[in-house]
């Protein structure tokens, strides 16, 4: 029941994953990896951010200390939803099952999991997961072989998937709950802020995604703590 | 790329994404009680993910113009209430239309 719920739940994020990974697979073959080389990384990385960082320091062969960084620095987020999840699951989701199923923590699969009612139970997390990695794993295959006979066009339109999905999580929450918009509009000023000012162009990326997002939660915990029943 | 070269690349890249997911999410096994932190957490997806989307959208497709489209299609359909997928599929339309039309003017 929980299983099938999980799956039904989990479709619309493996169609996002499916599209967007089309657009890393063809990263990936421009930046030098073979097809199956593509696969492996999105299969064992399921990350979307990290992937794409990934694949640049393994495009000029950077050392393994940078890669290491680069996917700690980008990923970090993903601590936190696993304490934030941690806080959601049943007494039964525990032991070998955190350390199984906790691979499949992504913001898409952690945002639904934590949006559902009440407490969290293995069997819909594990529904939740599968699809979305067969998703992820099948569109970078088909980006990989097919990306270079597809037109310039729809590349460029793929590039927007990803981040439509984002705005898919956050605008709802936004739209109902003032505090949650007010936190989102803290962390878009200071990313723009991080982008434009040159003072701060030396920042990476997913450094600057890490600023703005423990600096929004922070003003947000301290100005709209958020009540017992709301979480 | 080589696939012996390739190979500890993947183990690093993988590893260190993999312990990062799993071990908070193992080892805290009681609920936290502390306010701050439960609020701050409460507040982290939506953070992270509105500071991944902009402005770094604009610079996603092949011009800035056809992104804004996508980024403007995508709040509105998302404030619809339409789910992920529509979402991101009218925004990946947005720019497509947008692009042919920019062909067209050009």
């Amino acid at each position: 029941m929980d299983f099938t719920k999980g799956i039904k739940d989990g479709i619309p994020i493996a169609l996002g994953y499916f599209s967007v990974s089309i657009a890393f697979g063809l990263m990936a073959v421009e930046a030098g990896c073979t097809w199956i080389e593509a696969m492996l990384i999105s299969l064992t990385n399921l990350t979307s951010a990290g992937q794409f960082a990934g694949v640049t320091v393994l495009a000029h062969m950077g050392t393994y200390i940078e890669m290491a960084l680069t996917q700690l620095v980008i990923n970090s987020r993903y601590a936190l939803m696993g304490i934030s999840l941690s806080q959601k699951v049943n007494d039964r989701f525990k032991g070998i099952w955190r350390v199984i199923l906790g691979f499949a923590i992504t913001d898409e699969i952690f945002a639904v999991a934590i949006g559902q009612e009440g407490q969290l139970s293995r069997r819909y997390f594990a529904g939740l997961a599968i699809i979305p990695i067969i998703g992820w794993t099948s569109g970078t295959i088909v980006g990989a072989v097919l990306g270079n006979i597809m037109p310039e066009i729809i590349t460029s339109a793929l590039g927007v998937a990803l981040y439509g999905m984002f705005i898919a999580v956050v605008v709802p929450k936004a739209r109902e709950n003032k505090h949650v918009l007010a936190v989102v509009a803290i962390a878009v000023t200071i990313s723009v802020i991080i982008r434009y000012v040159p003072v701060f162009s030396g920042i990476s990326a997913g450094f600057a995604i890490i600023i703005c997002a423990v600096v929004a939660s922070a003003a947000g915990a301290v100005f709209f703590p958020v009540k017992e029943e709301e979480q | 790329m080589d696939f012996m070269s390739f190979v500890p690349y993947l183990i690093v890249m993988a590893g260190v994404t993999y312990l990062i997911r799993v071990i908070p999410f193992v080892l805290i096994n009681k609920k936290i009680e502390n306010r701050f932190i439960n609020s701050f957490l409460y507040y982290i997806p939506y953070t992270v993910l509105s500071a991944m989307t902009f402005p770094a959208i604009l610079y996603a497709t092949g011009s800035m113009i056809s992104a804004a489209a996508g980024l403007l299609t995508a709040i509105f359909i998302a404030y619809k209430g339409k789910g992920l997928l529509v979402v991101a599929i009218g925004a990946c339309l947005a720019v497509f239309i947008v692009e042919v039309l920019m062909m067209a003017v050009a």
